[in-house]
């Protein structure tokens, strides 16, 4: 009876409890609850290290928790990483790598292809189609580096659709892009939620965030506030989240990198 | 002198590379070299296509991975395994606390010199893991640090076994410079062993060795186990250098691993073409060392093969099509060749327009300098440059100008797109019109026909320009036009 899918948690894309996570065993995230239904776009805010990017790292595994468990739609992340698709930060890959744009792409088919195996046919169509819904597919044989901040976003943002997942994690998609990209990337992430899959989205502009995300998630060390975006985007809460660094925390966080070293 | 080869008996051929004797000549030497007559050359070109092969290809994932140091330091730190596995052929084992040293047993087993290496690389790459986990020292001290402890402990070693007294050192003191003649059965078997390693490794998991490669952090989010695909890479590496060493020496294989990829790197924008590339590399600068160490024996080869690797990159750093530093610039060059007729052009459609003259018309030299304030000789020698490019014509003795109509239209355009960009900065951009001169001096010879039929559309009124001059139109640049053979016409003439 507990293993209906109601109750373990597969309709529920991700959720985390009691997360405490950080680098070299020093916590930059402290007891992180969170639930986030399906087809909700959720934007994670918070001031400089408040642990956005490593929020999505430490859901991903990419960095080691120290406590706390995450699932994704009910399993631990290894055994549904196919139903999870990344977009890291643009500036943590070398564009003068020797490959273009639809090699890049294809990576994205490779959590689906398994090892061993070459991409095939179907492959190369799905990072074709998503290539052409980045509206990059002019570009397909260009090598990466020549190519504008915008249109890198868009490739990245193309090889996370090539993984044809159910919840996409994105790192900072509209920094450094312009304005043409940042309309073009917001319009395929709603029409991502409308065919019922999750976003969260590190996002670090506080007056398009309240347009661009049904949710919000606020964060500065432990989550601040969670909810519609009408409900948390407040004065109050705001202040709570971006007001001054939290001295304890911050404190305690040192003094437990100090004794771990 | 060809006829002296058939009059050395077939026993005759050398046993060694570099037995040969000193009176013949390049050519023949050649002949005989590529003829793979002799077993020892056959050893050293074998051994060293294969080094070349698999330094080529593991040295370009090096490469893109910024490793080019670890490769260094785990090529010097393999010294001291091979030196203990030279040492350890003479240890016989007869019970487990039974064992013995004997000096002369002592053999250059390649198996065993193998293990030594590969132990010895794996734990320099652990010491430089350790030290940058657990201390401050950030990755290039820790380096420079395992690398030379290491080397250190390996020439000691070295030394001590040059001064064993056994017969039986041989090949052991080529191995700090390499000596490709001292490849044996045993250590081809040995290469030809981990190279097919190599090739394998690198065909069946190229996806995975490209992604981790490319974005370390996306792969481990796929769950490809980045690390391990590192620890992987790394011990490959230790192996490619070991089977190298032989030939090229402790003290530059490093250079085979990276030279050959970096050239590969700087021609090709494709993984996969920069590792056939730089495949071909490693095995033509093994092979030209091997070559020129058969002709000067006395110069170890790992030198030989080094400096080929880096004439490869050379002409790849000078002549390549699209980075190569001649290339550009010899592209600079003819930009600023064009740049400058353009410029001329412009005067010389500028003198007819400040007298209201038609495009028939003539212009001499001398009004052209003074619009150009130039000298008559450096004028002239525009104008010289503007005939050939058959822009213009020149008449009584070059001191007149005529445009052809070529010159003309590309006159026209120029000064068109000079104006509109002048025209689009001012109205557009809201930048002064004083300020939009030099501005525009630069772009008039960049503009495409795409961006000028942008600013056409953008800009309403596109007959005058910021200072009130004309702006060509399509009528002026394909105005009938009818240069007049015979020479200037009568207006224009200088007085």
């Amino acid at each position: 009876m507990t293993d209906s899918p109601a109750t373990n948690g597969e309709d529920i894309p991700l959720e985390i409890h009691d997360l405490t996570a950080g680098y070299y065993k020093k916590p930059v995230l402290w007891g992180i609850d969170l639930q986030v239904p399906k087809g909700k776009l959720v934007g994670i805010v918070g001031p400089n290290g408040a642990g956005k990017s490593t929020l999505i790292k430490a859901i991903m595994g990419l960095v080691p928790p120290s406590s706390g468990w995450v699932k994704i739609f009910g399993k631990p992340y290894q055994e549904n990483r196919r139903r999870v698709g990344y977009v890291p930060q643009r500036e943590s890959v070398d564009w003068d790598f020797p490959v273009t744009v639809m090699d890049v792409v294809m990576m994205g088919r490779y959590g689906h292809i398994g090892w061993f195996k070459r991409p095939k046919k179907a492959d190369r169509e799905i990072a074709r189609d998503c290539l052409d819904k980045v509206k990059m597919l002019p570009f397909a044989k260009r090598q990466i580096s020549n190519l504008s901040g915008g249109q890198q976003q868009r490739v990245f943002l193309a090889r996370a659709l090539a993984q044809e997942s159910d919840i996409y994690f994105m790192d900072e998609p509209f920094a450094g892009v312009d304005a043409a990209t940042e309309t073009a990337i917001i319009a395929l992430l709603h029409e991502l939620r409308e065919k019922g899959k999750t976003l969260l989205v590190v996002h670090h502009d506080l007056p398009t965030a309240r347009n661009y995300f049904d949710q919000l998630l606020l964060l500065n060390m432990r989550v601040v506030a969670y909810g519609e975006t009408e409900e948390v985007f407040t004065y109050e809460l705001l202040q709570k989240t971006y007001g001054g660094r939290l001295t304890i925390l911050s404190e305690v966080a040192d003094a437990v990198g100090q004794r771990a070293k | 002198m060809v006829a002296l080869l058939a009059f050395v008996p077939e026993s005759a051929w050398a046993a060694k590379i570099g037995d040969v004797a000193e009176e013949t000549s390049l050519g023949q030497q050649a002949a005989r070299f590529f003829s793979f007559r002799d077993p020892s050359v056959r050893y050293a070109v074998i051994g060293s296509v294969l080094l070349g092969i698999s330094c080529g290809l593991l040295g370009c994932f090096i490469v893109v991975r910024k490793m080019a140091l670890v490769g260094d330091t785990l090529s010097h730190a393999v010294l001291p395994g091979v030196a203990l596995g030279f040492l350890f052929s003479g240890v016989s084992v007869s019970g487990l606390f039974d064992w013995s040293f004997d000096v002369d047993n002592i053999t250059k087993n390649p198996a065993l010199i193998f293990a030594g290496a590969v132990i010895a690389g794996v734990a320099g790459t652990l010491l430089v893991t350790t030290l940058k986990q657990t201390t401050k020292i950030k990755e290039d001290s820790a380096l420079g640090l395992t690398l030379a402890s290491f080397f250190a402990v390996g020439i000691c070693l070295l030394t001590m076994i040059q001064d064993l007294p056994t017969g039986n050192k041989s090949g052991i003191d080529k191995f700090m410079f390499g000596q490709a003649a001292a490849i044996g059965k045993g250590d081809i078997q040995l290469m030809l062993g981990v190279t097919m390693l190599i090739v394998a490794v690198v065909f069946v998991f190229y996806k995975e060795l490209l992604v981790t490669s490319f974005d370390a952090g996306f792969a481990r989010s796929i769950a490809l186990p980045s690390e391990w695909v590192h620890h992987g890479l790394m011990l490959l590496v230790a192996f490619a250098v070991v089977i190298a060493l032989q030939a090229v020496g402790v003290v530059l294989v490093s250079a085979m691993l990276i030279t050959p990829a970096a050239a590969a790197y700087l021609l090709t924008d494709r993984m996969h073409r920069m590792l056939f590339l730089a495949v071909g590399f490693g095995v033509a600068s093994g092979v030209i060392g091997a070559f020129i160490s058969f002709l000067k024996p006395n110069i170890p080869t790992g030198p030989c093969m080094v400096l080929g690797a880096s004439a490869v990159f050379a002409v790849a750093f000078f002549g390549g099509p699209r980075h190569g530093v001649l290339t550009r610039w010899w592209r600079h060059v003819s930009r600023s060749k064009r740049v400058q007729r353009e410029n001329t052009l412009k005067a010389v459609y500028q003198v007819l327009e400040n007298r209201a003259a038609q495009p028939e018309d003539s212009v001499s030299l001398k009004e052209l300098a003074e619009r150009r304030r130039e000298t008559l000789d450096e004028v002239s020698g525009q104008a010289q440059a503007l005939k050939q490019h058959r822009l213009v014509t020149l008449h009584e003795e070059g001191n007149k100008i005529l445009f052809t109509p070529g010159g003309w239209q590309l006159a026209c355009t120029i000064v068109r797109n000079h104006r509109l960009w002048e025209l689009y900065l001012t109205n557009a951009a809201n930048i002064a019109a004083d300020h939009v001169h030099d501005d525009a001096e630069k772009i008039e010879h960049i503009l495409g026909d795409d961006v000028v039929r942008e600013l056409e559309r953008m800009l309403d009124d596109t007959t005058r320009d910021p200072h009130g001059r004309a702006i060509p139109g399509f009528a002026d640049i394909h105005k009938p036009f009818a240069p007049s053979a015979s020479g200037p016409s009568g207006y224009g003439r200088s007085s």
